[in-house]
């Protein structure tokens, strides 16, 4: 084990899968001398060079495509965008492309593509580079979401993701990379794709969140606890393949389902989730889901306008105990 | 006829010969069957357009790659020479290329090193990127050749896809098939040049303005194009003026231009041209020809039939190719 940021495991895990297939490279806007403007491909020119460390001209959709490309004849591309909100730009390639390559081509060719960045608040971005795009993506058949919430899953999933044969969106938090956490020196560590984790346990509440939100969730379950009342908290970790069986079961014990997100409440990842369970443990239920995310409002450059539209900690609280009536 | 500036065998000249002839049925008969209703969905045939896909496939190998387009049966046929797939695809039988999931748009064969067509204007040029890029990775001499159209040249996939080419260097061998219109409208309502050429000198590339419909225009520049490609020394682009004697596609109503307009591009017709270069030129006879032409038809009756006497594809198995591990969800 050695401690490591969020960042650092992103880049020791691209270094080690880079040192163990020489299909995998990465492009992107400043990877190269630059290391990534949150230094996620640090010091990889000079291990790789720049046939394998490739700085890209400022075309989102070009050299996303080139990695659908490179990825259809048998390369493994890690293509890295600066911001998740610039996934817009690259979305004919990712949507109209990858994501239906295999199946229109009647599953004769692989495409085993990685599009990773970080999207999310707090570093005052203000609308157009602070946006949580997951949701969105959960609506794309053909791709795989992955939402790692610390350090350890950052660096198993992407490992996970690098050897998987599908295109997969890695999206990491902009808030996340200086946290840091236990990850395993082995280089074969991996985390598989489609386990939710049951970070807490407890059994009057399942609260489901991931990124800032799994943190701020586990916050709220330590205020629920003094109130005598007991939260599970659960990280999804991938959203395509999603684990809804593990949630299903904390369900079935607590009766009671919270979710929370960063991305808007509309039509987020928890609405997905809330659905799925109400169909699946609807006789559990004892309360209906409570969905907790944004407003649906553009993120805001000021800090107190932003926390205004993301939830807060109190939000999360008012949420589990409003589905235990105890409001 | 354009001179060749180099001598080409009897059978290579006969193989671009057959495949357009082969192109040239084949696209007679998808419009035949479409007209019979015995096809569905939207149907873009490239009549009057065979000499670039036979020409340009002739001088690649299978491990040199295309990307296609809307308009692609003749680059998939050319590439393939499968006409039985291909048809089969075209009637969304389980025999086609893509097992019926893609059908006239998306006809593809990694084996052959065709990576797809793309329903998506300019949509396969930074597929065409990438797969250039792989191939330079590898240190091979091999080269992809993203085919599209004048309308895709003013996508942003095209100037991006250019510049990233020139920039890396990259084996590409950009061919705009300039059939006059995207849809409807005219090349002088959409874009900015007269010859979409020019613009290869705003990525520092050769560019070259050739007859479409000239086996020997074709082939003179892409010779140039390949030989720059295959030596490491970067992209080309390739535009070749052409013109689709029928509509956008099947069911076009082709208010935008006349029938003399039409019928003067037919005089134009790839196919007879290279016929009376061959014969004048005494690389074949007359006969010969004709039972090209029969043994054309021949194939292309049997793809036709092989396509209808196929199986549906299982709608039990819908999801199958969803992902590599199978359906969705996961």
């Amino acid at each position: 084990m050695s401690i490591k940021t969020y960042a650092v495991a992103i880049r020791d895990v691209l270094a080690q899968e880079m040192r163990r297939d020489q299909n995998v490279f990465l492009m992107g806007e400043d990877i190269a001398e630059q290391g990534g403007i949150f230094g996620c491909t640090r010091d990889l020119l000079q291990e790789f060079g720049d046939k394998r460390v490739r700085n890209t001209p400022i075309s989102e959709n070009t050299f996303v495509g080139a990695g659908v490309g490179a990825a259809s004849v048998g390369m493994r591309p890690v293509v890295e965008l600066m911001y998740m909100d610039f996934l817009y730009l690259a979305m004919d390639q990712i949507l109209n492309q990858a994501a239906k390559m295999r199946y229109m081509f009647g599953g004769k060719v692989k495409v085993p593509l990685v599009v990773r960045g970080q999207q999310g608040i707090g570093r005052g971005n203000a609308g157009q580079h602070s946006q949580s795009v997951e949701s969105l993506l959960m609506h794309i058949p053909g791709l795989k979401v992955v939402c790692p919430s610390t350090p350890a899953d950052a660096a198993g999933l992407l490992r996970t993701a690098i050897r998987d044969d599908n295109p997969v969106v890695f999206i990491e938090h902009k808030a996340l990379y200086a946290t840091k956490g236990e990850v395993p020196d082995d280089p074969e560590f991996s985390v598989p794709f489609g386990k939710s984790n049951v970070v807490r346990e407890g059994k009057d509440v399942t609260i489901v969140g991931n990124y800032l939100y799994l943190g701020k969730a586990l916050e709220a379950a330590d205020l629920l606890e003094k109130e005598g009342i007991s939260a599970e908290v659960i990280d999804p970790r991938t959203l395509v393949p999603l684990d809804t069986d593990t949630i299903v079961e904390s369900v079935r014990k607590t009766g009671r389902l919270v979710t929370v997100h960063e991305a808007h409440r509309t039509m987020g990842f928890g609405t997905e989730i809330a659905a799925q369970v109400t169909e699946k443990a609807f006789k559990y239920l004892d309360a209906p889901p409570a969905r907790v995310g944004a407003k649906m409002c553009t993120l805001p450059f000021n800090l107190g306008l932003e926390n205004a539209v993301v939830p807060q900690v109190a939000d999360i609280v008012e949420a589990a105990k409003s589905v235990l009536y105890r409001m | 006829m354009t001179k060749p500036d180099k001598k080409y065998s009897r059978e290579t000249l006969l193989n671009i010969y057959t495949v357009m002839k082969q192109i040239r049925l084949f696209e007679e008969t998808a419009f035949r069957f479409f007209q019979e209703n015995k096809l569905r969905g939207s149907v873009h045939l490239c009549i009057g357009q065979e000499a670039i896909s036979a020409s340009v496939t002739e001088l690649l190998d299978d491990d040199d790659y295309i990307t296609s387009t809307h308009r692609g049966h003749g680059h998939g046929i050319a590439k393939s020479r499968d006409l039985k797939s291909a048809f089969a695809e075209l009637m969304g039988k389980q025999t086609g290329f893509c097992h019926g999931r893609g059908g006239s748009m998306h006809i593809c064969d990694l084996d052959k090193g065709n990576l797809g067509a793309n329903a998506i204007v300019g949509g396969g040029l930074p597929i065409a990127v990438g797969g250039a890029l792989a191939q330079k990775m590898r240190n091979t001499d091999r080269v992809t050749v993203p085919f599209f159209s004048d309308g895709a040249s003013n996508q942003g996939t095209f100037h991006e896809s250019m510049n990233l080419a020139s920039v890396w260097k990259l084996p590409v061998i950009f061919v705009c098939e300039n059939n006059g219109f995207g849809i409807s409208v005219p090349i002088s309502q959409s874009t900015s040049v007269k010859d979409i050429a020019v613009r290869a000198s705003a990525y520092d590339m050769p560019g070259y303005v050739v007859d479409g419909n000239d086996v020997f225009s074709i082939l003179n520049a892409f010779e140039k194009a390949l030989s720059r490609a295959r030596a490491g020394e970067g992209p080309s682009l390739i535009e070749a003026k052409t013109y689709r004697w029928k509509g956008h596609w099947t069911g076009d109503p082709e208010v935008y231009r006349t029938r003399e307009e039409v019928a003067a591009w037919m005089e134009k017709c790839p196919i007879k041209r290279f016929r009376e270069y061959l014969l004048s030129n005494k690389i074949a006879k007359e006969e010969e020809l004709d039972a090209i032409d029969e043994q054309a038809a021949a194939d292309v009756a049997e793809a036709a039939q092989f396509a209808l006497d196929s199986p549906e594809p299982d709608p039990a198995h819908v999801m199958d190719g969803m992902y590599v591990e199978g359906a969705y969800p996961i």
